[in-house]
This record gives C-alpha cells, structure tokens and sequence, in this order.
C-alpha cells in the first residue's frame, strides 16, 4: 500500500476506535477506588487533549494536570529581557522559532521590539539561520535557540555548520531544557521557594518527540525512583486514548512501568546521532528558571566553555542583565503546572490575561494550558 | 518603454502617460473610461446600490493559482456580490515600488482584466503613484466598487434557529498555498488557491429563488471569523459538525505541519450562507455545479448563544474561537 498524507492523522482520529477506547477506560478506572491524576507534561499533549475534547470522554476518577513542556511558556522574562536587549543592538538580526516573538518580559516582547525598529525574524527550520548569516554578512545574526531535546540536536547543526563553513557573524543565545529534570522538580522540589510535596502527580504521558531523539530511556527512573509509571504516548486523540487505557490498566493490575504506546516513531535509545552532536556542543546548566516553577537544577543546556567564541550570553554579558525578575503577583501558573489548580481558578484568566495579551507562563503559547482552555473552552 | 518602473512612471507626465495607455488603458479599455473626466460619470438602474473598497497586499505577487491582481478583482467584486449585488463599476489604485519588472505588472493587469470580464464589471476610474524603494513591498492596489443590488435583505443578523449553514466548496485552499509559497519553507504540492469571482455563484442561488438569509465570503479569518461574526449579531449558537466540513488533504497536511486549523485560515473564493434547513438540499445542489465539494457544515441552535461549537464524531464539543493575532506555526 503506498501511503498517503492522510495516513498519518486520519485513522488516528477515528471516532469509532477513539470511543472504543473511552469504553475500555471506563470499565478499567470502575475497579479503581480511587483518582488517578495523569500528567501530559508536553504542551503538544496538552492541545490534543483540549481540542479534541479528551477530559469529556473520560470517567471521574481520571483526571488530567497539565505540564511544562511547552518551550514558550516556561521561557522566563529574564531571558526574554535578554532577547529583546539583543534585538535592538545595532546591525543586528535576531532569530527565532515561531510564537516566542510574542511572549512578553519586562521590557516587553519581540514583537513590540520589531514594532520599534528591530530585525526580529522568525524561521520554520533552525537551519534557515544559515542562510540569513550568509545574506547578511555585514549584519549580526544572533540565534535565540529555545525547545527541549526536540530541538536541540538542530541547533547543534547549524552551530556545527557555522564552525565548517567558517561564518564570523553568527552567534547563538541557548536557551534549550531538558524534560526528566523539571519532571523530576515537580514530584521532589528541592527548591525552598517551592512546595511540591503535594502535588497530585499519579501517573506521566510521557512526551514522545523528545524520545524520538533521547529515548525512552530517560523515563526509566520514575517508575523505578519515584513510582510513577510513564507511557511515552503520540499526539493524535486516538494515541492519547490508548496510552490513557495503558496507563489504568498498570493501576489495576498493580504494575508501575515504563512504557511506548507510539512504537511508530520512538525507541528506548533513541537517535543516538543526534545524542552525540548534542553531547559534542552542549553541556548542562547548573540552574536553570523556569517561569512558572522557578530554578530547576540541571534542567537546561549551555555552549561548552571551548565554544564560547559563539555564545552571545557571554560576548554580550556586558549589556544582558542578571537580576531576577518577579513573575506577576496574581498569576497561579506555578500551581497550575504542579496541577494544584486549573486554568479558570484564576482570577485573572480571560479577564486580564488572555492569548493576546498573556500575564502567565501558560497563556502565552497556544500550548500552554491556559491558552488551550482560553481557545477551545471547557465545556463539561 | 522600459523594462522596470522608474520614480518617472509616477511623475504625471510623458511615461506616466505611457504606462497608462500601454498596460492600463489596453486592458481595462472601456467607454467610461476612456472620457477621461476627473471622475467618471455613471448611470445606475437600481434604486440601490452596494459600495465596497479594500486593498490588496500579499507576498508574494504571484502564487499558484493567482496573482495580486486576481485578488484585487475578487475581492471587491465578493464583497458585492455578497450583499445580493451585481458589480458594475470598479476603481482601482496602484502603488507600485520603483524597480518593479513592467512585465509582472502586465501580468497583473491582464489577470485583472479577465475577472473583470467574468464578473461583467468595469473599471471606470484609476490612478497610479511609484514610490522610491523600500516604501512599499512591490505593489500594493487598492480597488473599490459599486454594485447592482438584485437580492435585498441579507444581513449578519439574519440567522435563526433551524437555520442550516452551507460552505461553497473546500476550504483554507489560499491561506495554505500562500504559507506553502512563502519564502524560508519549501514545501512542493499541487494545492492552488480558491481566489475566484463569486458573482456567478450568488446569481445561480438568487435564480432559485432561495430565501438565502445571510452570506458570506470567508477572507481573512476563514470560516471560523464568518461563524463567529454571525454568532455574535444574530445572538445564536452555531454548531459545526467536525467531519462534514470539507478540507482537501493537501491543505490538512499543510495545517498539521505548521499547527493551523483550517477554519481559520483565508480564502478568497469560498463563501458560507445560512438559509432555512428546509432548502439546504437545494442550495447544495446549486453549488456543487461549480464545485462538488459543497457542503452543509451545520445549523443553528441556542445552545451557547454567541458562540460556535465544534461537534466530533466521537462525541465531544468544543469552542471554535475568533482567530486572533498573528498565525505563527507552532515549535515543536
């Protein structure tokens, strides 16, 4: 059978396989006598289940909470404050991937900073940068990098890129986190300023694009450290539903694994190309702060001190400040995340803090939880 | 004659002369328009008329299945069309970067001329300026228009309960081509753009003597933007049946790797009507005529008035939601 575009998403969103699914859950989750709260820590899930209307298919006692993994989101205004001193540098282009030009810092976004003048790009691929350096040789081309694993062995690329075909005036701004860490910080903060000791984490959907590339592996220490089992589960509604089923049905046979519902694409080791030239670039952070949750020990990347040649944190540090700037006051987003509220318990979602004009770390890109309620409501 | 526009085309004399007889006097030639008064002098039947403008702007000029010209044609002549009137008389501007090729700008002309010809109208007055480089982004035209009211009483606020909604074909063909064509993604289909004149259409339904209540071409915003207006001035619900709602494969693929929603993305030949569920059928039978992708999407209801809700096969709803802002793919 040759295969089609509409393979890949069409029999994925099957009504019939999707409520056969809903059946099967039911039945399992009426043997439990208790609440199972699942964690989608990717914002990818997040919108999948809000706009497919998941929660409305489910019983009582299986509940979602939705959490960091939307790179946007958890981008905090330290760093965004950053970006925007980099944009305004004369001679300069910033680069960046999609709707982070339109997250607010403390001076304001990208696209209030192009607004004033500033050469704010965004690219669909990290390797357009390449070009851009090239066409522009007598500008500076800073790359404002941002996602989790996802993303990173892209970057990596194009930093290996610069280095072969010798571009003197690309520099790169990294902002790449890692997902076990801030899984981690949610089930055993060791932050003082945060309390997650109660956070309501049963169960993990784990994301599976940053398995793609890192494995399933990664997943393997909270089943076996913090009991919690993980199913690293794909992005179509009928992917969800199964690796929900898979997941209750660990609860009532008593079992905590780790498991791959989206066989199709992940492995438990991964692309191990894109793990060496990650590993040959990067290193990690020793802290990391994450808007929302706050400093998360080892959770994100940084160049290695011999390519610092390339790293515009350290060849701008003269201008980029450090101080820490407060989230807003009546955001509840950190809660949200450690799903100790959920989006409209907030008294200021959809009043003050809506998609155009978003106050929290959840309401800023269409995956963060905030946003999809905002978008697709909630309905039941 | 040159082969690129220079700040002299824009200057009132000999080649602005020029470039007004050999590209624009040559196709838009008419007998109103060739007075060549200060305005133009019309002589209009209707007691009625519609009166339209809108600008034209797209990057890049030409894409597949269309050009600016085209658009700037159906656009204004839609816009008639959709409040029951018959186009007639057309001005057009044209703000035009110097450097640009004359060649690209005939293109452009001709590709005017022919929906002019379909939609029977006439240009009747026009104008030109050149701006220095960098002012504007290649061309930009501004066309306005008055129409023949032959259908009265169509209104956003129209819509009540029973009523079934229709779309005139598949939809978010142009807004897809136009990401699929835009510098810095490359992505090869076969997908063209809907831009086309609606006029044809709209007479076909007025013909049938349908009671069509309200209608609508989905530009900017898509379908989703058209329900959501409707919603809100009529004070009604409307829901959308998910999988009736026709988008063609190419544009879905297009959607699922950048993370749009097909309502929401433009078209410049699709429109939405909302007329008694009892003639729906009918209606339907008309459209498919020009294309078999016609369909009833929906009806209206009270369930959640002023809002539009999206019903899935297996049984869940949600808000479909004013699109808003910039449409930036998403990350990851």
């Amino acid at each position: 059978m040759e295969l089609e575009l509409k393979n890949l998403y069409d029999d994925f969103r099957d009504g019939k396989t999707i409520k056969a699914y809903a059946k099967i859950i039911e039945q399992d989750a009426d043997k439990l006598d208790r609440t199972i709260n699942i964690m989608e820590v990717c914002g990818g899930h997040t919108h999948t289940i809000m706009k497919f209307g998941l929660p409305q298919l489910l019983p009582e006692n299986i509940k979602f909470i939705h959490g960091p993994g939307c790179p946007v989101c958890i981008m905090p205004k330290e760093r965004i404050d950053h970006a925007y001193i980099l944009a305004l540098q004369p001679d300069t282009i910033l680069v960046t991937l999609g709707d982070m030009i339109k997250v607010p810092g403390s001076k304001g976004s990208l696209q209030q900073a192009r607004a004033k003048g500033a050469d704010v790009r965004f690219v669909y691929s990290p390797m357009e940068v390449l070009k851009i350096a090239k066409e522009n040789p007598d500008k500076k081309i800073i790359f404002f990098a941002i996602g989790f694993e996802t993303t990173t062995p892209m970057t990596a690329v194009v930093i290996e890129q610069t280095i072969i075909l010798g571009l003197k005036n690309l520099y790169f701004h990294i902002n790449h986190v890692t997902v076990p860490e801030v899984m981690r910080e949610l089930i055993d903060s060791r932050d003082i300023h945060i309390d997650s000791y109660n956070n309501q984490i049963d169960a993990f959907l784990g994301p599976s694009h940053v398995s793609v590339i890192s494995g399933a592996k990664i997943y393997k220490e909270f089943p076996a450290t913090y009991n919690r089992p993980v199913v690293v589960a794909g992005f179509e509604p009928v992917d969800v539903m199964e690796a929900i089923s898979m997941l209750v049905k660990q609860f009532v046979e008593n079992r905590c694994e780790l498991e791959v519902q989206y066989k199709r694409v992940v492995t438990m080791e991964g692309n191990l190309n894109a793990q060496n030239v990650i590993d040959k670039y990067f290193e990690k952070r020793e802290l990391f702060k994450w808007r929302g949750l706050g400093n998360v020990p080892d959770s994100a990347l940084k160049l290695k001190a011999e390519y610092s040649f390339l790293d515009a944190e350290l060849i701008y540090r003269d201008i980029l400040p450090i101080e820490e700037v407060e989230d807003h006051k009546l955001c509840i987003c950190g809660d949200i995340l450690r799903g100790m509220a959920k989006p409209p318990e907030c008294t200021i979602f959809g009043t003050a803090c809506k998609p155009n004009t978003p106050i929290g770390s959840c309401m800023v890109s269409s995956e963060g939880a905030c946003a999809a309620y905002y978008k697709y409501g909630n309905l039941l | 004659m040159q082969k690129n526009i220079t700040l002299a085309h824009g200057n009132g004399g000999q080649e602005n002369n020029e470039l007004i007889e050999k590209i624009f006097y040559k196709y838009f030639k008419n007998d109103i328009l060739e007075k060549s008064e200060d305005s133009a002098l019309l002589n209009i039947e209707s007691s009625q008329i519609t009166f339209s403008t809108d600008s034209f702007t797209v990057s890049p000029l030409f894409f597949p299945g269309g050009d600016i010209g085209k658009l700037s044609i159906c656009g204004t002549c839609n816009d008639l069309a959709m409040m029951g009137a018959k186009p007639k008389y057309l001005t057009c501007s044209f703000m035009i970067e110097e450097g640009m090729s004359l060649r690209e700008l005939e293109k452009i002309v001709r590709s005017m001329k022919k929906e002019l010809e379909i939609n029977e109208a006439k240009i009747v007055s026009g104008d030109t300026k050149v701006v220095p480089k960098g002012s504007v982004d290649k061309l930009f035209i501004n066309t306005s228009g008055i129409g023949e009211v032959l259908y009265s009483g169509i209104s956003a606020h129209n819509l009540v309960e029973d009523m079934a909604i229709v779309v005139s074909r598949d939809i978010g063909a142009h807004g897809a081509v136009i990401f699929a064509s835009r510098e810095g993604i490359s992505l090869d289909s076969n997908l063209t753009t809907d831009s086309a004149s609606l006029y044809p259409q709209v007479k076909a339904l007025f013909d049938a003597n349908l009671e069509i209540k309200a209608l609508r071409d989905a530009t900017r915003g898509g379908v989703a933007a058209v329900l959501n207006e409707w919603a809100k001035a009529s004070n009604i619900c409307i829901e959308i049946e998910e999988e009736a709602v026709p988008v063609r494969h190419e544009v879905k693929g297009i959607c699922e790797l950048l993370g749009f929603e097909a309502l929401n993305l433009a078209n410049e030949g699709t429109f939405v009507l909302a007329l008694p569920k009892e003639q729906a059928e009918q209606a339907l039978e008309v459209l498919k005529k020009s294309n078999p992708n016609a369909q009833i999407i929906g009806k209206v209801t009270n369930q959640y008035p002023q809002k539009v809700i999206l019903n899935s096969s297996w049984g869940t709803k949600r808000f479909l939601d004013m699109p808003s802002g910039e449409l930036l793919p998403r990350i990851c």
